[in-house]
């Protein structure tokens, strides 16, 4: 894995983006997710429908839309947390995922012990997970606060403290729900640098397996910092799908243009 | 008023006069209704817990048996008990009816539905919230039961005032299957009921009253104990049970 990003003004903020743009994963990979027409109903609201996607191991995909576009359900689906009403979804069942939410729930115990549960709950053992989820801890700048009650933090700290959970598991694949959205700018810079250098790492599969990185935003600066191809959401169907230099530069559907123009206003 | 007053000072009168014949009643009241509450805070507590987080067939049919059950009048429950436990019924052999053990039951099988549906609403609104998060670290539905159970502990100790209270105010089970015998079985509410039939209304009254002052210093205690260790939680580390060490 990569050194601790700029949490403590350590490393220069554009390398640490930089070296999370930078993963590539060797070409003969299979796809980490390839979905298939995949749709999702929620009694009367259909949240997503006919979604055909396949995200290669390495790419740091954004998924964008308003607000009930969609982009939470397709980021449960993946989780494995949504099942699909129709198509298909296909996924390596080996592939070791993590998810963050926007408000990211903590236990009312220590931070400590809040990353050591993930590792608890994945087979590690319980002293030797305590001592693991230290070193999440130090790789995140919390280890200050560790034994202090994860529900005491600041939403920021709560933010990096799930970061710290996921990290501690080595994920293949990470799923982010908005992670930044509820944060003050400060906290939004380190959550995201943090992001950025948890993507440049590498997973549970080892060197040569870069993490995946699925993310949702409505922070286009953040999209253009850290995505290698961006996923347009509208009516829980994907409108545009192009690499992050094509959707800022070049001809995008009408909806998505009138889009992009609103948030960068 | 005059009856009131008169009942206050009886009430202090045999509360400071230290009459062995009331704490003993005092005592076996708050045994009979402690153990009855632990008894079934242990099964209540992962039992609605489970219930809160598990989807299955006929979910919403044992819920609403559930919330049925927290309306069933004691002396139901004491009826049902005594019928059991008398000597033609499947569990006379015990040769437990008008023992301390037949009321501790009795009074389990009455708190136990509140414990259940209550724990059950917690650990429901609270896996709506963010169970989904347990779930993504790889917690199945009960590690998720136990740790959201866990994670409102607190709220939970309402949960057990909320069972004591209806515990040891309660008369019709106790009086059915423990039979009001002085000094074996009589707890307070079965001594104001015999005061009462014998129209010693400011001594019944007055019984009730310490039966209240006793319920109220245990709210009071309960009440600090949730205090304290919130404050300790806010400042330091709240440890995860020791069954993880």
């Amino acid at each position: 894995m990569s050194a601790v990003p700029a949490v403590n003004g350590a490393a220069p903020w554009p390398d640490a983006v930089n070296a999370a743009r930078a993963s590539v994963a060797p070409p003969d990979l299979p796809p980490v997710f390839s979905l298939h027409g995949v749709g999702v109903r929620y009694g009367l609201v259909q949240a997503l429908h006919g979604v055909n996607l396949t995200v290669a191991p390495g790419e740091r995909v954004a998924l964008i839309g308003a607000n009930g576009c969609g982009k939470s359900t397709l980021l449960r689906v993946l989780h494995g947390l949504a099942k699909p009403s129709s198509g298909r979804l296909s996924h390596d069942p080996g592939v070791r995922q993590a998810m963050l939410f926007q408000r990211p729930h903590m236990l009312r115990t220590s931070a400590q012990h809040n990353v050591a549960l993930g590792l608890w709950l994945h087979g590690v053992r319980w002293r030797e997970a305590r001592a693991q989820s230290l070193r999440a801890l130090q790789r995140v700048g919390l280890e200050d606060i560790a034994m202090q009650n994860a529900r005491t933090l600041s939403g920021g700290q709560q933010q990096r403290v799930a970061l710290a959970r996921a990290w501690a598991l080595r994920p293949d694949v990470l799923l982010l729900d908005e992670p930044t959205a509820s944060l003050d700018p400060h906290a939004k810079r380190e959550v995201e640098l943090l992001m950025a250098d948890l993507a440049a790492s590498h997973g549970h599969a080892g060197p040569g397996h870069p993490v995946t990185m699925v993310f949702s935003s409505h922070n286009l600066g953040q999209v253009k910092r850290l995505a290698s191809r961006v996923i347009y959401l509208e009516h829980g169907a994907v409108l545009a799908d192009l690499p992050v230099h094509d959707f800022f530069n070049g001809p995008l559907p009408d909806a998505a243009r009138l889009f992009v123009k609103g948030e960068m206003a | 008023m005059s009856t009131l007053s008169e009942s206050a000072i009886t009430a202090l009168h045999l509360a400071v006069s230290a009459d062995p014949v009331l704490w003993s009643i005092v005592g076996r009241s708050l045994s009979v209704s402690g153990t009855a509450c632990l008894l079934a805070c242990g099964a209540g507590v992962v039992l609605g817990a489970w219930l809160g987080v598990a989807r299955f067939a006929g979910r919403g049919a044992v819920l609403a048996w559930l919330n049925t059950m927290l309306a069933v009048p004691s002396v139901v429950v004491g009826l049902v008990v005594y019928l059991l436990l008398s000597r033609s019924g499947p569990l006379g052999a015990l040769g437990w009816l008008f023992t301390f053990k037949a009321m501790v039951i009795a009074q389990t099988l009455l708190v136990l539905p509140v414990v259940t549906a209550l724990t059950c609403q917690l650990v429901a609104d609270a896996e709506r919230g963010h169970g989904e998060q347990l779930q993504s670290i790889g917690a199945g539905p009960v590690m998720r039961s136990l740790l959201l159970a866990w994670d409102e502990r607190y709220a939970l100790l309402t949960v057990l005032i909320a069972s004591f209270g209806r515990a040891i105010s309660e008369v019709g089970a106790v009086m059915i299957v423990g039979g009001n015998i002085d000094g074996f079985t009589r707890v307070m509410t079965t001594a104001i009921a015999l005061e009462t039939s014998k129209g010693d209304l400011p001594l019944a009254l007055a019984l009730g009253l310490v039966l209240l002052a006793v319920v109220l210093a245990l709210n009071v205690l309960i009440a600090a104990l949730r205090r304290w260790r919130e404050g300790v939680d806010g400042t330091s580390q709240g440890a995860l049970p020791r069954v993880l060490a």
